[in-house]
Parts: structure tokens; C-alpha cells; sequence
């Protein structure tokens, strides 16, 4: 049987398919043959071609994912980086200080302090392993000024929108800066006005994900308040 | 405690649940939350993770541990109830949690802990099936993976009568009671407690009794779960 599904909500348990072949796609589960829901969300279905945009849900890391985080403690040889997930994030001194990094000549905190936030990329992460942060690349390190807004992190891809079109207009309607992880903290950084429509904007967001003219109800909010 | 005319106490027949109602995402700080009312029952549940596991010896590396605490209120029953945890409330939150654990995809949060509150505000009959199907809620909202949505609802003997959703009255006075907790998509039985005496004719008529309240009661999550993240109930 060939199934076409645009955007339908489903909920955890939903049959989605009762003949998939193949591995089960993110956020669904295989019985059998008969693809269910694993959690709240939208899905769309083309034939063999199942997805499931999950509309809430923890954030779980990935290798490559750019996220924000704080530093809340740290030892002789690490930060540990609350990124607002299950697992605490580390951040090995050596990779701020160089291979040449000695507990004993190199400060900690003349890098980071606790509080700090800052902008990193995970490097390395498994199931059995916590996630290790670099922040030795273009964009990345320590976030000094802006306003941290928290969106739930199956949101993210809503808020930036196709080829990042969602994020450009908040960013010029509010001029603003928007830094975005994928863990679901933005850093809004610019004018204080623009920062309280942008944080609206934002909440707009978390409450009406599942709309289809979002993008509408944005430019409509943004423009009236300008 | 059934008149001639086959309506209970309560009004209703042998086969009518008590009115539900489930409100989804009623705390702000906890991941996911909800609220019901099953009959006069008023029960909050909250979770909170999946999140780090303190201390840390009692995390499991392949797997998410579940903690669950089922609490009633000291002014939840007639009489105050004294507020540390009865044996009963030791063995609800057991039981709720080894439903949870049927249900919940554990294997995807390796080296968490996911501790799921369960407060009784009010209590009338049935308050584990009522709060199954709350913390159900409150785990999709939450946004765990789950197998399928867990719903509850009772069943017992009552003048020798299989009747469903009994009260508290009729859980008292009537001579069975057998709270059944169900998965309706996989057709799968998570909790199942039995108290007093069934004939096998009895207690296979009570298993298909609740697992049809059971489906209705499914209705109504269902419907609440929508609400809550797609605002209207209407399908678009």
C-alpha cells in the first residue's frame, strides 16, 4: 500500500505504517512490520518515506550539533558545561590552552568562569559516554553580552525556518542578533527593545509550532509592535 | 446498591464511567505535567527529566531508571490522612512505575533518572487508574519516548454485578474490585491488581468490561493531549 500523509499529528503509540520495510526512522519505533509514534508530533508520510517531527522532547546530543551552554564547575583538567540536556557537557582544558596545557602554569578561570556562557560545538558523544565541547573554531567561545531565551529544543528547526528564512526576519524586523544552539538556549544580542520583541517573537514559537502560517503570524507580530 | 431500574448510587449504569477530565501541561517547571479528574478523584502528575541520576551509582549504564512517588494529600480523604507515605501509597507508586516502565523507551536515555510525581488532591475510588492515565499524560507532554499512551480504569462486583468504574463507596461495600491499566494501540495489559472473589466466567467479562472503559478513557486523553498541542480537537 502507498501512504501520503501531509503533516498529520499523531501521538506516542499511533500506527504510522502496518508494511515498513527497513530501519525505523527517529522518533518511531518498529512491531513487526507496523511502524507506531514514539512520541506527540507531526508526521509525513511519501511511501517508504516516513517523518516525525517531535513537537516536544529532552535534547539529546549529536556530534557536530552547535549549542550554548554555562560552565557550572570546574576541575584541574576541565569545565563541565551545563548545555540543557540529560548529560553535562565537558570542556578539556587543553583545547582552550593548547597541548601545552599544564594544571600547574595554566589558570582555569583566567578562560572561563563559573557562570560564563559560552558557544561550543560538540565533538564527541556516544550512549555510553558524557558530551565533550570544543571551542576552538570560528564563532565559538565565550558569549559576553546578550540575553539567554530558552525555546524546547525540537522547536529549533521552526525558529530558524527554511534556509534560515524564520531567523532573518526576526533579526532585521527586532535588529538584533540571534545566536542559536541546537540545544535549544538563543543568546539575543542588540538593542534592549529589540531584544523584549524578539523573546515575544520566540514564545510565539514555542506556543504555535504546529502552525502552518507561523511565518505569517511572525511578520504580523513584528511588524505591528515596530 | 444497584436499584431495580439497574442505575448505581451515583446514577449511573453498569457500564458509564464517571465524567472525566484531563488538562495537559499544568506546571511550568516540571518537563511535562497534567491534571484529571476521574469522578471526584483530583490528581496531579509531574515529571521531571529524563535528568542526571543523584547519587550517581543508582544510574544504569544502558538504560533510564524510573523513580515514582504516588503521595495523597493529607487533605485528600474524608479524614486526615497523616502526611509520610502508608504502605499503600509504597505499593501504588510500585505499581505505577512498573506500568511506566512498560511503556517508556528506557534504552534511549542511558545513565538518566525520570522521577515522576504523583499527588492526590481528592480522593475517590480508582485514583491508581486515574493516575496512570495522568501520568501517561504528563509523559507525552514531556515529550519521552513512549510505546504507547497508558490508560486505566476499574472494574469490580458490586450485588453481584460486574460494573464498571467503581466509587468509592462501591469499592468499599461491593464484594470485587480489579483495576486494569491498558495500552489500547498494542492491546497490551500493564497493570493488573485484583481484590475479592470472581468467578472465571466473572473475571473474564470484568477483563473485557475495563478494557472498553479502558478505550474510552483513551477518547479523552486523546483529546486532551490534542488540545494542548494542536489547539483545536477538530482534524485539519
Amino acid at each position: 500500500m502507498y501512504m501520503v500523509l501531509v503533516r498529520t499529528r499523531v501521538l506516542p503509540g499511533d500506527l504510522l505504517h502496518d508494511s515498513y520495510t527497513g530501519i525505523a526512522p527517529p522518533n518511531t519505533y518498529k512491531l513487526g512490520n507496523k511502524l507506531f509514534s514514539l512520541k506527540v508530533g507531526l508526521v509525513e508520510i511519501d511511501g517508504k518515506d516516513v517523518k516525525l517531527i517531535p513537537l516536544a522532547g529532552p535534547y539529546i546530543p549529536r556530534v557536530n550539533d552547535f549549542v550554548i551552554g554555562k560552565i557550572i564547575d570546574f576541575d584541574a583538567f576541565s569545565w563541565d558545561v551545563d548545555i540543557n540536556s540529560i548529560y553535562t557537557a565537558h570542556l578539556p582544558a587543553q583545547d582552550v590552552f593548547g597541548r601545552e596545557f599544564s594544571s600547574q602554569t595554566h589558570s582555569l578561570t583566567s578562560q572561563f568562569k563559573v557562570g560564563d556562557m559560552l558557544a561550543a560545538k560538540i565533538i564527541a558523544f556516544d550512549r555510553t559516554k558524557d558530551p565533550v565541547l570544543t571551542v576552538r573554531e570560528h564563532g565559538l567561545g565565550k558569549i559576553v553580552h546578550g540575553e539567554p531565551i530558552k525555546l524546547s529544543p525540537s522547536k529549533i528547526p521552526r525558529l530558524i525556518g527554511k534556509k534560515g528564512s524564520m531567523a532573518k526576519i526576526i533579526e532585521t524586523k527586532t535588529k538584533t542578533k540571534l545566536i542559536i544552539g541546537q540545544n535549544g538556549i538563543i543568546v539575543v544580542q542588540g538593542p534592549s527593545e529589540g531584544i523584549v520583541l524578539a523573546a515575544r517573537a520566540i514564545h510565539l514559537i514555542e506556543e504555535k509550532a504546529h502552525m502552518p502560517s507561523l511565518t505569517n503570524m511572525i511578520n504580523e507580530l513584528l511588524t505591528k509592535e515596530v | 446498591m444497584i436499584d431495580e431500574n439497574g442505575i448505581r448510587l451515583d446514577g449511573r449504569r453498569w457500564d458509564e464511567l464517571r465524567p472525566i477530565r484531563i488538562e495537559v501541561g499544568v506546571i511550568k517547571n516540571a518537563d511535562g505535567s497534567a491534571y484529571i479528574e476521574f469522578g471526584k478523584n483530583k490528581i496531579i502528575a509531574a515529571v521531571y527529566g529524563p535528568r542526571e541520576a543523584h547519587p550517581k551509582h543508582i544510574a544504569l549504564p544502558d538504560r533510564a531508571i524510573v523513580r515514582c512517588r504516588y503521595h495523597m494529600a493529607p487533605f485528600s480523604t474524608e479524614e486526615r490522612k497523616p502526611p509520610q507515605p502508608t504502605r499503600r501509597e509504597i505499593e501504588i507508586s510500585l505499581v505505577l512505575r512498573r506500568a511506566m516502565e512498560s511503556a517508556i523507551f528506557l534504552e534511549e536515555y542511558p545513565r538518566s533518572i525520570i522521577d515522576v510525581y504523583v499527588e492526590v488532591l481528592q480522593s475517590d475510588g480508582g485514583s491508581r487508574c486515574a493516575s496512570i492515565t495522568a501520568v501517561s499524560a504528563a509523559l507525552a507532554d514531556s515529550g519521552i519516548s513512549m510505546r504507547d499512551l497508558i490508560v486505566g480504569c476499574a472494574v469490580g462486583k458490586i450485588d453481584g454485578q460486574i460494573v464498571l468504574d467503581l466509587s468509592d463507596y462501591e469499592d468499599k461495600e461491593g464484594e470485587g474490585d480489579m483495576p486494569v491499566a491498558y495500552m489500547p494501540n498494542l492491546d497490551k495489559i500493564v497493570l493488573l491488581q485484583f481484590d475479592g472473589i470472581f468467578t472465571e466466567e466473572e473475571f473474564k467479562k470484568a477483563i473485557d468490561l475495563a478494557i472498553l472503559g479502558n478505550k474510552r478513557v483513551y477518547e479523552i486523553l486523546k483529546k486532551a493531549l490534542i488540545e494542548k498541542y494542536f489547539g483545536t480537537v477538530e482534524e485539519k
